[in-house]
């Protein structure tokens, strides 16, 4: 714990934010990508400890929110027929258009919840009369698992194992944000888990379209105010370039054998964001080799659409465009025990965020 | 105990059934492991003498899997009822002790668990007066499930009720939080998690009679923060007083492996069960004794002082993290689950 304890530390961080004070001239909107960033800026009370010109815009990167809700509503058709639906922990509790998946548990489906998809090959292997269903939502940090788990079934000869696949890419999603015209971001903390995976190359045309700093940043309080200050720095002094403040565990690069994997069994193709809508070339598709993994295809559930619930201002959360607080449902008609949209009831969400460690509900 | 001699090997639906089988399973294994003079009558119920107010308090323990790093469910459900009556500022005295067994249970187990059950008694100072034992049908159970009601005789000099909490009134704790939910976590199917991370199950009755002995009604309110974990059971206690929690994060006693299996988990440490951890809320004249007394006791070697009791933010738990920001602390809504990354 040495390691992390070290990127807690209250004399280190102090000394950075002291930095940024200094610094500051003027309002700048900087907005986090990823969930796991908003929550240990709210969890940590950075939020309170910046400058009050600079204001933290929580992005879209929480997979459980961003997963469409007619995605949901298929696992649970898959686990009404029967079939043993398997699932990280955090898609469990989001409502789909009628129940949520633990909903659908405690009505008789088969649901287990995993940490790893290639437990659920294993479960699949243990079940070879039952149907096995990996719910594959995620960020470039979990294609690698999910598509390594299909490899696994086909050098195992397993026939019964599929999975439900929504990957989404970080790049096209910040694309889209940039290009909306109610955007006011003036720089981005990528998120440093995707680049671990994918190195930092597909940001500079980014940086240069839009000239806009992005600074690749990890998850611990003190390397994000760092990656504020860099953020911050380059603003101030009128520039605009990629820069890595995660280098202990990203390389530009990337994790060569992460990637193989997954252009192994996945390919770029246009995929639908909840509340945002779909974005071209933004995820990751079954290529079509491994088609007879794809549940999609193999249970013929494609034609499962629903509308989403029109009170919850989930898209324009995840754009940027509003917070939390702006919303006159949040913590009244929606709480994590009765969720109106995902991001108050994941555990990188925005809202669940605020509704659980921000201090702003105090006073 | 030696199963041949038994003349059965796993627990069937006979067993439950009141007959002769019934009689075999009490005879052999319950009657013979914790004879007293009360559980002796074999009578319907127990007639017991309790001294001055009684505290009674009842558990279910429904827990998978039913053995686990540092203990199993026979322990468990002894400490747990005897750590609540405790709570009430009570010396646990008798336990009623009610199996439900699913059928197919290995009478191997079913042995292991009655010997950590006599174990625990006996290490808590209680008898197990009166019980009952009934067997369902494979599938209607999950193994085994046992249900315990304690009895304790209320401590004299004890005044424990949350209405006596002031403003500046300090909260301790009497060691590391999160190790029994970490423990269970690391055995559940499904998770490809290894750690040789241990339940904290265990009886805390001694070191609350001990505290209870030096500072009387100086100790305010006592409480185990089970499932939902300290963070939950504080909140309760802010709701309950109209009042507000602070506290440090880095004085919350957090050991290390668990605080990185917490972070690997993706698992908040303030929402992880326990069975051996609970806070005291006392006097701020004797934080300083509380302390020294818990670290004395084997039951509180890493005992600390984590936080008081404010007329700020009334109703919030409020935590200062190690970096020198606040967050509050909200009560656990459903089970922490494991996260996608």
């Amino acid at each position: 714990m040495k390691y992390l304890s070290e990127y807690r530390n209250l004399e280190a961080t102090k000394k950075i934010l002291d930095e940024i004070h200094k610094i500051t001239t003027r309002e700048w909107n900087i907005m986090e990508i990823c969930g796991g960033q908003t929550h240990s800026l709210v969890k940590n009370g950075i939020l309170e400890l910046l400058p009050e010109k600079i204001r933290m815009i929580h992005g879209p990167g929480c997979p459980v929110c961003v997963t469409p809700l007619n995605l949901i509503d298929k696992a649970i058709e898959l686990l009404e027929q029967g079939v043993i639906v398997c699932s990280f922990g955090d898609m469990i509790r989001v409502p789909g258009s009628k129940k949520s998946l633990l909903e659908a548990k405690a009505l008789g489906g088969d649901l287990r919840i995993l940490y790893s998809p290639t437990e659920a090959v294993s479960i699949a292997k243990e079940n070879p009369d039952k149907e096995v269903v990996f719910f594959a939502v995620g960020f470039e940090t979990t294609a690698p698992a999910n598509a390594l788990s299909v490899l696994h079934a086909e050098k195992e000869g397993i026939l019964n194992y599929t999975i439900l696949a929504s990957h989404v890419l970080v790049p096209p999603a910040m694309e889209a944000i940039l290009d909306d015209e109610f955007c006011t971001i003036d720089g981005f903390l990528a998120a440093g888990h995707v680049c671990a995976i994918m190195g930092i190359q597909e940001y500079y045309p980014l940086v240069e379209k839009f000239k806009i700093p992005i600074v690749v940043t990890g998850f611990e309080p003190l390397d994000l105010v760092q990656g504020i200050y860099m953020a911050v720095k380059q603003l101030e002094d009128g520039q605009y370039k990629l820069e890595n403040q995660y280098s202990r565990i990203v390389k530009n690069e990337g994790n060569k054998a992460a990637i193989d994997v997954i252009n192994k069994v996945f390919e770029i193709g246009n995929r639908e964001w909840r509340g945002i809508g779909e974005i071209p070339n933004s995820g990751y598709v079954i290529k079509e080799a491994y088609k007879k993994y794809d549940a999609e295809t193999k249970f013929n559930i494609c034609n499962i659409k629903v509308p989403e619930n029109a009170s919850c201002i989930a898209g324009e959360i995840l754009r940027g465009i509003k917070k939390p607080h702006d919303c006159s449902e949040f913590g009244k008609t929606c709480k994590p025990a009765n969720p109106l949209g995902a991001p108050m009831v994941s555990s990188e969400g925005a809202c669940a965020a605020y509704y659980h460690f921000s201090t702003n509900t105090i006073n | 105990m030696n199963i041949e001699n038994l003349g059965f090997e796993t627990i069937n639906l006979g067993h439950g059934s009141g007959g002769e089988l019934t009689r075999n399973l009490l005879d052999k294994i319950i009657f013979k492991t914790f004879s007293n003079p009360f559980l002796d009558q074999k009578h319907d119920g127990a007639i017991v003498k309790i001294d001055g107010k009684m505290a009674i308090s009842t558990d279910s323990f429904v827990i998978t899997p039913i053995f686990f790093k540092g203990g199993n469910i026979g322990e468990l459900a002894i400490h747990g009822t005897v750590n609540d009556v405790a709570m009430c500022g009570a010396i646990p005295k008798y336990i009623s002790l009610a199996f439900i067994i699913e059928e197919g249970l290995q009478v191997s187990e079913f042995l292991k668990i009655v010997a950590s059950i006599k174990k625990a008694a006996d290490e808590s100072g209680v008898l197990i007066i009166t019980g009952d034992t009934k067997v369902v049908e494979r599938g209607k159970g999950d193994k085994i499930f046992i249900n315990t009601t304690g009895f304790g005789e209320v401590h004299p000099k004890a005044n424990i009720s949350v209405q006596n909490i002031k403003s500046g009134d300090k909260i301790l704790v009497n060691g590391f939080i999160a190790q029994h939910g970490l423990a269970i976590m690391s055995e559940r199917e499904g998770l490809e998690f290894e750690s040789t991370i241990e339940s904290d199950s265990t009886n805390l009755n001694f070191l609350v009679q001990d505290l209870l002995d030096a500072f009387g009604d100086k100790i305010k309110l006592f409480r185990d923060p089970t499932r939902g974990g300290l963070g939950t059971v504080l909140h309760e206690i802010a709701n309950d007083i109209s009042k507000g929690v602070f506290l440090k994060e880095i004085d919350i006693p957090l050991e290390k492996q668990v605080a990185a299996a917490c972070e690997m988990l993706g698992l908040d440490p303030m929402y992880v069960a326990n069975e051996g951890v609970f806070l005291a809320i006392v006097d701020p004249s004797i934080e300083n004794e509380v302390l020294a007394l818990m670290r004395n006791h084997k039951k509180g070697k890493n005992a600390a002082i984590v936080g008081e009791i404010t007329n700020e933010h009334p109703n919030k738990v409020v935590m200062q993290s190690l970096i020198g920001g606040k967050r509050i602390v909200s009560p656990l809504v459903g089970e922490q689950l494991p996260r996608i990354c």
